[in-house]
């Protein structure tokens, strides 16, 4: 699904979160929101989730206005920086809610559910964890689980927060491979956040540097290294 | 190699000893200190109000429980409590949900509100339902006419009861709301859940065991209050008398035993109320365990 930021901004009070930015996000891409802590990242990503509403601007996702869409409506798969796995739920439980929770004219029967989820824990590599609790898991498990809930609502796309944010670095290196398959596998249009350049810079098709609710550049991974377009992403890519 | 233990072992007692600990000798004087406190404040009473009941015999107790000013007493008890607490569990609920998931101005005045009950005087609460719905106000002269009084009647008491013990079950649900965040709840919003099926798959159940907790400690309360059911109750036997006001008025009439009959049973709810609450815990101690880890 293509996704086109036209002109959104966004304040809570009197700090702007994001001055008018635009984007345009090509149907099947895998983008990565990159920023120093605040630059408004999360806070856009949230605005394509539906969990939050721009303050001006238009969110449109196959060139139909997609502004005033409920959460429920837009089919978002969204990965949260801490996961917030149903902590009072198994892990099938977890990923079988969002099939669960469609409108009963929708929703898959009983063995189709426990099929689907199968294949969505054989897809993560984890095919025999069903049963635990979240409190059971390893970090880079829970991820894994996060990303199989939000896949389980076949969703018209993929965010993610911070995906692999609180996890060591080789944990990070295997997820981020991990990541890459599956969004080939499944064509979704995906967006990750992260402030981790190389991140950004190995897993990306296109790389949008934030700074302080603005966008600094948009570009290829190889391109922004060569041209930096502002003092500000020549200094970031630096560090 | 073969001498480490040895090592190990002679250092334990210095080496081990957290810096936490307090020497021994305190800490028996700190612990025979709670149990005589417990002893003296606990113990010794709920031991006497069933010595008292039964020193005519366990037939004369009964008897008095059996007389209708005690049975009218225990089935009001139960009827106030019955409406009173699953009331105030659902509006704590909204209450803390409404804190806690929303953010708005006058957040503190209105947690400061819910505090209320615990620093004003049952007694003042009691003329202030008066006050308002007395047979001299508006509504109350109206709900009079229709046959419904207010106050020295049921409502009366309920509300009564209510007021004192609304505070319970938010302030056990809100610290717990505040630390879980939405987070869960967003994530079952982009899932596709309506509000109401979140409500009920992953707020409640996240909730659970501080709701359990505030509603038993509300229950306890509703049932044993005194002051503010004073006030607007009227205290009409076998009709608007509670348990803990029949209690009072049998004592004041020197009838020990069937007063103190009635505290027993009303001591013996209150039991009841701990041990559900216990054997809970017990039961459900591992998905308590899980459910603290994040
Ligand atoms: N709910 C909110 N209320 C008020 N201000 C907010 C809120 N959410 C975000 N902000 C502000 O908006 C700005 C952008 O926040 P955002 O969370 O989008 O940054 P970020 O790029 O995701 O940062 P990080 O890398 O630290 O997660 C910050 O200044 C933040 O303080
Ligand atoms: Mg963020």
């Amino acid at each position: 699904m293509q996704i086109e930021i036209d002109q959104i901004s966004k304040e809570f009070g009197a700090t702007a979160a994001l001055h008018p930015v635009s984007l345009s996000i090509p149907s099947g891409a895998l983008v990565a929101l990159l920023g120093p802590s605040g630059s408004g990242k999360t806070t856009l990503l949230r605005i394509l989730g539906g969990l939050e509403f721009p303050t001006a601007g238009r969110v449109l996702f196959d060139a139909t206005d997609a502004t005033n869409l409920t959460v429920q409506d837009r089919r978002a798969g969204f990965v949260f920086q801490s996961y917030a796995l149903f902590r009072h739920m198994t892990v099938f439980e977890n990923i079988a809610y969002g099939l669960r929770a469609r409108p009963s004219a929708q929703r898959p029967a009983k063995a189709e559910i426990a099929r689907r989820v199968t294949k969505l824990l054989e897809l993560i590599q984890l095919p025999d964890i069903g049963a635990r609790y979240p409190s059971q898991l390893s970090g880079g498990q829970r991820q894994r689980v996060a990303l199989a809930r939000a896949l389980a609502i076949e969703p018209r796309m993929l965010l993610l927060d911070e995906p692999f944010g609180a996890l060591d670095a080789r944990v990070r290196k295997e997820l981020r491979a991990g990541l890459r398959e599956i969004h080939d596998t499944t064509g979704l249009t995906t967006v990750f956040v992260t402030h981790d350049q190389d991140e950004a810079m190995e897993l990306a098709d296109l790389v949008v540097v934030m700074s302080m609710g603005r966008i600094e550049q948009i570009g290829r991974p190889q391109d922004i290294r060569a041209r930096p377009a502002t003092a500000f992403v020549k200094e970031f890519l630096a560090v | 190699m073969s001498d480490t233990p040895t090592t190990l072992k002679s250092k334990t007692p210095q080496a081990h000893r957290p810096v936490t600990t307090e020497s021994p000798g305190f800490r028996v004087a700190l612990i025979a200190a709670v149990i005589i406190f417990l002893a003296l404040l606990l113990f010794a009473p709920l031991v006497a109000v069933f010595a008292e009941a039964l020193s005519k015999g366990a037939i004369e107790a009964i008897k008095s429980l059996a007389n209708p000013e005690a049975t009218s007493a225990i089935k009001l008890t139960l009827i106030v409590a019955a409406v009173a607490v699953p009331l105030n569990a659902v509006f704590g609920i909204a209450a803390a949900w409404f804190i806690t998931k929303y953010d708005f101005r006058g957040k503190a005045l209105l947690i400061t509100l819910i505090d209320l009950p615990f620093s004003v005087s049952p007694v003042v609460a009691g003329l202030c339902l008066v006050l308002t719905f007395g047979a001299n106000t508006a509504i109350g002269g109206w709900m009079v006419a229709q046959a419904y009084p207010i106050v020295f009647a049921l409502p009366s008491i309920i509300l009564a009861s209510m007021f004192v013990t609304f505070p319970f079950v938010a302030r056990e649900l809100i610290p717990v709301m505040i630390e879980q965040g939405r987070a869960e709840e967003e994530a079952a919003l982009t899932l596709g859940a309506s509000g109401w099926r979140i409500f009920f798959t992953v707020t409640l159940p996240n909730i659970r065991w501080a709701l359990l907790y505030g509603v038993l400690l509300c229950n306890a309360r509703a049932m044993g209050e005194f002051g503010a059911v004073a006030v607007v109750s009227g205290k009409i036997r076998g009709q608007t008398a509670t348990m803990p006001i029949t209690i009072e008025m049998l004592y004041n009439e020197y009838l020990s035993v069937a007063a103190f009959s009635l505290a027993a049973v009303l001591a013996l709810l209150a039991l009841l109320t701990l041990t559900l609450k216990t054997l809970l815990e017990w039961r459900f101690a591992d998905q308590l365990a899980a459910a603290h880890r994040p």
